[in-house]
């Protein structure tokens, strides 16, 4: 099965690729980098059963990162919203010089 | 090195594979961030049942309680803290050009993928076969993620506690907005 899952984990994660690249909602763009971040989680446990129990230790970890990227990621959302009144990425260009 | 598994398991493997993915393209293609959310949520739930399929019961566990369950919360919360229910307000997608460009970008990510696939993995790296079930026999499920967790990877679980105050102290003070600058 890590040959399926392997393939699983690569759509997966080229599906939140594109879904950062199309999407201008900022709250769609973070949920993207979610589904990535998961997707790197499927592979980590598909070659836990060859290389042992460290695979899964490292899902423990991404998952711990992820939750803290998604408490301060939707702060900064929040703060940008209060500031703009809009999460839209077309709006918030401030570096775009 | 793949061994011989019974037709229900891969039965089973490819439907929750299917699920997955199939949540993963309509959430991909919603623009309300409430439906997206939980299409996601499918996704974490079919990915969850993947993991227990691979000797990963407590890492499902957690997939669904974490993610399904304690960020896609966040998430919600977050939309319904913005206000974002009218159509104006949802962003839209961007246009033709940026779509075909981002369609090119997966295709050459794949196939980069499809590319590392092929390597051959290090054969001294590799446990024996049954080495994770007679490990799941011996310290049950959470066990067998544990003792490596609090042996093996002790300072790097000490690290995160860290990470995670720095989180939580930083998710306030963006939160509290212009009353920080205020005191």
């Amino acid at each position: 099965m890590l040959a399926e899952s392997l393939a699983l984990t690569a759509a997966l994660f080229v599906i939140g690729v594109i879904g950062v690249l199309v999407h201008r909602n900022a709250i769609i763009i973070f949920m993207c980098v979610e589904l990535m971040l998961t997707a790197v989680n499927l592979t980590f446990v598909a070659f836990s059963r060859y290389y042992g129990m460290a695979g899964q230790v490292f899902v423990v970890f991404v998952m711990t990162v992820s939750a803290a990227e998604a408490a301060v990621g939707l702060a900064i959302i929040i703060a940008i919203f209060r500031h703009r009144q809009t999460i839209n990425m077309k709006d918030i260009n401030l570096l775009k010089g | 090195m793949e061994q011989h598994y019974p037709l229900f398991y891969v039965f089973h493997f490819y439907l929750f594979g299917v699920v997955a993915l199939a949540s993963a393209i309509a959430f991909v293609t919603r623009k309300s961030p409430v439906a997206a959310a939980l299409w996601l949520v499918n996704t974490m739930f079919g990915l969850a049942a993947l993991y227990v399929m691979l000797d990963a019961q407590f890492i499902g566990v957690m997939q669904v309680l974490v993610y399904a369950g304690a960020i896609m919360v966040v998430f919600l919360f977050v939309v319904m803290l913005l206000n974002l229910g009218h159509p104006s307000e949802l962003a839209d997608a961007r246009g033709t050009g940026w779509k075909l460009a981002a369609g090119l970008v997966g295709l050459g990510l794949i196939s980069e993928i499809m590319i590392i696939l092929r390597a051959k993995l290090p054969e001294q790296l590799i446990v024996p076969r049954d080495f994770n079930e007679q490990q799941l026999q011996k310290l049950n499920a959470v066990g067998a993620v544990a003792a490596p967790l609090f042996k093996d990877y002790l300072l790097a679980f000490e690290l995160t506690s860290v990470l995670l105050l720095v989180a939580i102290a930083g998710a306030v003070i963006l939160g509290r907005g212009r009353s920080v600058s205020a005191s």
